[in-house]
């Protein structure tokens, strides 16, 4: 399984990232069928370093947002700003869809961000692959 | 009584044979989930384990959430688009 991300949207969440540093920074992804569209920054309403949830509000602006460009959201992204880009047992347990793609990003070393891309199903974690798009 | 459009997440679909969006009739959010659950039982369990709404639910009616209004007293006019979003939340641990 792979995926193919395009520059500006891993540029939009590792900029949420480092901007809400030391807090969990989180947002969420829209894509149609050419693949993803766009990364929404959206508010972490826990203001928190080990946890988030995404403003149920912006998150619905999204949703319309996207739907009025033909888009669907496709996925979340958010960060561990002292850990490393994998779920943790609260993300998987939380993961409201197994369809979505969980984009994490690891600042434990912060000046070499991380970020990998994953599914959660059933409380199983696969990995999938990122091929960086330059544009 | 109002008729009413229901907007599901993916993860409810698969509970309301696979539909996005699903039709149900009542004068306020509470009376709709109650019909909702009548015509989809699956739904029911999933969207109130409590006997309320879940907590890792949110829902609109319109544009506004009903938390801002009166929950599940908030009243639905005729057409209304109610739209059940999943809380997206998670942790570093
Ligand atoms: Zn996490």
């Amino acid at each position: 399984m792979s995926l193919r991300l395009p520059a500006q949207i891993k540029q939009a969440m590792l900029v949420h990232a480092e901007n809400c540093y030391p807090e969990e920074a989180c947002g969420l992804v829209a894509g149609d069928r050419r693949g993803l569209r766009m990364a929404y920054p959206l508010t972490n309403v826990l203001a928190s370093p080990t946890n988030y949830t995404i403003d149920p509000v912006e998150h619905f602006r999204a949703l319309k947002h996207a739907e009025r460009q033909g888009w669907e959201l496709v996925g979340v992204f958010h960060s561990h700003p002292h850990s490393q880009a994998y779920p943790s047992p609260t993300d998987v347990r939380l993961a409201p869809d197994p369809e979505w793609v969980y984009f994490l990003i690891g600042l434990a070393d912060r000046d070499r961000p991380q970020l990998r891309a994953f599914r959660i199903h059933d409380g199983t974690i696969t990995e999938i692959d990122i091929e960086e798009e330059t544009r | 009584m109002s008729t009413v459009k229901i907007q599901l997440p993916t993860v409810l679909r698969q509970h309301a044979g696979g539909a996005k969006t699903v039709e149900a009739t009542g004068d306020t959010v509470g009376e709709v989930f109650a019909d909702l659950a009548r015509r989809y039982p699956a739904l029911a369990a999933q969207l109130a384990p409590d006997g309320d709404l879940g907590v890792f639910v949110n829902v609109f009616v319109d544009d506004e959430d009903i938390r801002y209004l009166d929950g599940l007293d908030t009243p639905v006019r005729d057409d209304a688009e109610i739209t059940i979003l999943p809380a997206v939340a998670g942790g570093a641990r």
